[in-house]
């Protein structure tokens, strides 16, 4: 959709960010992600409620499948907070590189408690692709719309999943687990213009593959930093010598 | 008082080994983030970082799926992506037509092997 109508006011530029969610290609993806979740959330013995509630709180895909699965099976509890936030840790960056581009003269601190609870995969793409078309003033809000979009969607389907869990053949289950990654993948790749996020892209789904492949303790982190610091430095290089 | 623990006890493990240690990376990005500008190059390089990070959660959800995912062959999973991330590049770089696709292979090449 084109970004670049100014909007008038916050509450314009707010329902602008709503409306891009639910009409963007991550609508569908979400939905199918969520229905995914609420059957497993399902198989595992979890509630209902209990899903739409990690869904608010912890609003990051990986983290919740980790969580559903692992306190589930009654993995010990420390073991389960160590594996969350090591798949957590990508959040970090993400904020790092997204607070700068929704900052504009006069944004306080407190302004930036919801985008930064509301960062995570959808969101960050979204974002990195649409503000930089909108006037500073309005990137805030018009992200938060984008946001709350994205995970009412999330909630909503979460619900539907977890009641049709029962009736779903196990080929369907798993294309709807498929969805994450297929989605994740394109996005990130469309998003990927510059020579060294390409890099990053091809270096980190390489790595990921070998380090787990080898049981790497820690191997999304060690993923991060070497295919990232990598792609980084190249970048640096052919800066330098361009 | 142990029915109310046995019904709080999955909010509670909700909050502390779900929420906090999930969110904590967020504030630090918080925390580290101001005063920075985009082009500083330690946002630079946090986004390669963010990227590198993201993609290897993409390899470890298809090369190493868990749950009902994972009753589905690995060749058949990685030939649904190669066969959705090109019908990606193909058309105009849709998201959409590649998820389509990707989808589409899996759920053939699955079907198709369990019978």
């Amino acid at each position: 959709m084109p970004a670049s109508a100014p909007f008038q006011s916050t509450t314009a530029a707010f329902l602008g960010g709503l409306r891009s969610a639910l009409t963007s290609a991550f609508f569908l993806v979400l939905a199918g992600t969520y229905i995914g979740m609420g059957a497993l959330a399902h198989g595992f013995g979890m509630g209902s409620w209990w899903l739409a509630l990690s869904t608010v709180l912890i609003w990051a895909a990986p983290a919740q499948v980790i969580l559903i699965s692992s306190l589930g099976a009654g993995a010990p509890l420390i073991e389960v907070a160590i594996a969350v936030s090591l798949s957590a840790v990508r959040l970090f960056p993400m904020v790092v590189a997204l607070l700068p581009l929704l900052r504009a003269e006069g944004t306080r601190l407190r302004d930036l408690l919801l985008p930064t609870h509301f960062t995570s995969v959808s969101m960050w793409v979204e974002s990195l692709r649409l503000l930089p078309g909108l006037p500073r003033e309005r990137r805030v809000a018009f992200s938060n719309g984008l946001s709350v979009g994205y995970m009412g969607t999330a909630a909503s389907f979460g619900f539907v999943g977890y009641y049709l869990a029962a009736e779903l053949p196990p080929l369907l289950a798993g294309a709807l687990l498929f969805l994450t990654p297929m989605s994740f993948l394109m996005s990130t790749a469309r998003n990927a213009k510059a020579m060294m996020d390409q890099l990053a892209l091809v270096l980190g789904l390489v790595l990921g593959t070998l380090l787990t492949a080898a049981n790497i303790q820690l191997d999304l982190m060690w993923t991060g930093i070497g295919g990232g610091t990598l792609a980084y430095v190249v970048h640096r290089l052919r800066e330098a010598t361009a | 008082m142990n029915a109310v623990w046995t019904e709080m006890s999955p909010y509670l493990a909700l909050i502390l080994v779900g929420y906090l240690p999930n969110e904590i990376w967020r504030v630090f990005g918080l925390v580290l983030a101001r005063g920075l500008n985009e082009d500083s190059q330690i946002v630079v390089w946090s986004r390669a970082v963010a990227t590198a990070i993201l993609a290897g959660v993409i390899a470890k959800l298809i090369v190493f799926s868990t749950g009902a995912l994972a009753g589905i062959p690995l060749g058949v999973r990685i030939g649904a992506t190669v066969c959705g991330f090109l019908t990606f590049l193909a058309i105009k770089r849709s998201v959409f037509a590649g998820v389509v696709a990707g989808e589409g292979a899996l759920l053939l090449g699955g079907w198709l092997l369990g019978h």
